[in-house]
């Protein structure tokens, strides 16, 4: 019985560090190759371990590795992925938190109706908005800027914000309304008294897959990006795929591990919140 | 009276949600759909032309591999990360030690893009430089593994590497509902000496169907919009052998010029879309009436 025991233990946890060597392969192979330099990537095996670690790939890549002719590494495109992601976090999250109010708390039948064909829209593919949204951002005259990217991030972040708050809202008992409008308060006044101090869970959650998506985002990035201050996935595809000179592949690792962090450390950080958020937005989805 | 008042701020917060609903998103795809029946070249343009983009895009060849390939890549990539998926999800609920490293390490890759999806894959499916390399320094100096760069294989290796991002969250989907079923099955289970294998396959999985459609909706989903990942990893090569629909209609927007062609190309995905979506809505809808 105890043998057996011990056999069927061991099967499930070779599995486990089977499938987990397919996660990790990866990583570890661009890791130890952002480590080496440019002549031992080369001679090595890409599972090699370093024999000489140097770090200098990893400076290159943040301040000097080349995009086209620009040579000034991810930097200036890391803090303008930043300069945008923010704003429209904070817009999508502040916009999907009143209409998930209004939606949950506020019922019409027009906001239902709005919410259904806000929620069928979500599902239509990205690449039927990319012809009229550049002919709007050109009326608007910021076709190719972070405010244009601010705009799109927003709106499209909307319907996923919209649809967490409103899931969540709709679960806050009726009564609470009720007894704030028999106390006379108004429309933002039990917004923001009641209904945002009940809140910051769903608000994390919220900031998280909205930061997530403008980070990782890259059909937009690629066509507004301002081509100084383009966000971080076009920017690495760029470097990466650069036809110009040598290719420095040990470079390259290093700036596809940096830009790869921030949504990384986001998960490990908050990975509860995280897997909530996306078990939530995919049940109701 | 002072309902009344609220009633107004409650519509009037909801302007921006308007606008986005009827023009960025309605009035946006039926000006794409609009585009789809015009001359459109470089800039979009006003003459009608009845049909004529689409009968040039059927007649396309190009067009008819990105078009198979997102069905050869769709049901290898759902097929897998279900599979995948529940298999993980059912070793983590076996697991008494090490279940939050685990669990971790699967999920990990979700968090990245599909970008770095596909360049950190970029390496070891390079003949040149992954595993073909590492196991031919190994010994076998026959070893062959050069998908990547094969006309008729790249596309699976794009399945590889998206299964890779795609995995985990299945995984956690399946693990949730996994959790939520009821333990005393495990006690009748074992009175009845039915063994562990067969409860999870018998008993719990078919338990499972809503979150089982959910995985299915979702990733199905992902894959009509696939592109990042092709791009990084491929680019729809070698030639256009890996080449999807939406990096198809990304090509005809902006480096061909053709918007009229891409428009008729983007509609045909969107119909795409909704001829698998409307099965799975019929059926849930007539599954919950009677």
């Amino acid at each position: 019985m105890s043998w057996k025991f011990n056999h069927k233990t061991a099967l499930l946890y070779t599995a486990l560090m089977v499938f987990a060597l397919y996660f990790l392969a990866p990583i570890y192979v661009m890791l130890v190759a952002s480590f080496k330099s440019l002549e031992e990537v080369h001679q090595s095996s890409v599972i090699a371990l370093p024999e000489i670690w140097t770090f200098e790939p990893w400076v290159k890549a943040w301040s000097g590795a080349c995009s086209g002719l620009n040579c000034e590494g991810i930097k200036p495109f890391f803090i303008a992925t930043f300069e945008i992601a923010i704003p429209a976090v904070i817009l999508a999250v502040l916009l999907g938190a009143f209409n998930g109010y209004v939606m949950a708390k506020w019922r019409s039948k027009f906001a239902d109706i709005l919410f259904a064909t806000m929620l069928i829209g979500s599902f239509v593919p990205l690449q039927l908005f990319l012809i009229p949204l550049a002919v709007t951002l050109r009326e608007l005259d910021i076709y190719g800027t972070s405010i244009g990217l601010i705009l799109i991030h927003t709106v499209y972040g909307v319907p996923l914000t919209t649809m967490l708050f409103r899931n969540y809202y709709t679960t806050l008992p009726n009564e609470l309304m009720r007894a704030a409008v028999m106390d006379g308060a108004g429309f933002f006044k039990i917004f923001f008294h009641i209904i945002v101090p009940l809140s910051p869970a769903i608000t994390i959650v919220a900031i998280i897959l909205v930061f997530s998506g403008v980070y990782n985002d890259y059909l937009f990035a690629l066509t507004f990006g301002e081509s100084g201050k383009r966000p971080i996935m076009s920017a690495v595809q760029n470097i990466v795929a650069s036809a110009y000179g040598i290719k420095e592949y040990n470079v390259n690792n290093a700036v596809v591990i940096i830009s790869a962090l921030p949504t990384l450390l986001l998960f490990l950080i908050t990975g509860k919140f995280f897997v909530r958020g996306l078990t939530q937005g995919a049940v109701k989805g | 009276m002072n309902i009344g008042a609220n009633q107004v701020k409650a519509s009037l917060v909801l302007i921006p949600c308007i606008v986005i609903v009827v023009y960025f998103i309605w009035g946006f795809a039926g000006y794409t759909a609009y585009l789809s029946f015009t001359k459109s070249t470089f800039l979009p343009n006003h003459q009608l032309i009845g049909w004529h983009n689409y009968e040039t895009l059927l007649q396309d060849p190009r067009w008819w591999v990105a078009y198979a390939n997102m069905f050869i890549f769709g049901g290898l990539y759902v097929a897998a990360c279900v599979i995948f998926g529940a298999l993980l999800a059912v070793l983590l609920d076996l697991t008494t030690k090490g279940e939050t490293l685990f669990r971790t390490l699967y999920l990990y890759p979700m968090s990245l893009s599909l970008i770095v999806t596909g360049l950190a894959w970029q390496w070891l499916l390079n003949p040149t430089s992954g595993i073909q390399q590492i196991v031919r320094d190994m010994g076998f100096e026959e070893f062959n593994f050069n998908w990547l760069v094969s006309v008729d294989y790249a596309i699976y290796m794009v399945v590889f590497a998206a299964v890779w991002n795609g995995t985990g969250f299945i995984m956690i989907l399946f693990l949730a509902g996994i959790k939520s079923i009821d333990k005393e099955i495990w006690q009748s289970a074992r009175i009845d000496r039915i063994p562990t294998w067969r409860v999870y396959f018998y008993i719990i999985l078919p338990q499972l169907r809503t979150i089982l459609l959910t995985a299915i909706m979702l990733l199905g989903f992902q894959v009509v919009r696939s592109f990042d990942v092709v791009v990084a990893l491929t680019n729809g090569g070698p030639g256009y052998a890996s080449d999807v629909p939406a990096r198809y209609v990304f090509e005809y927007f902006f480096t061909r010029s053709k918007i009229g062609q891409g428009a008729a190309a983007a509609m045909i995905m969107v119909v795409t879309m909704i001829a698998i979506i409307l099965p799975y809505l019929y059926f849930e809808i007539r599954r919950k009436e009677p």
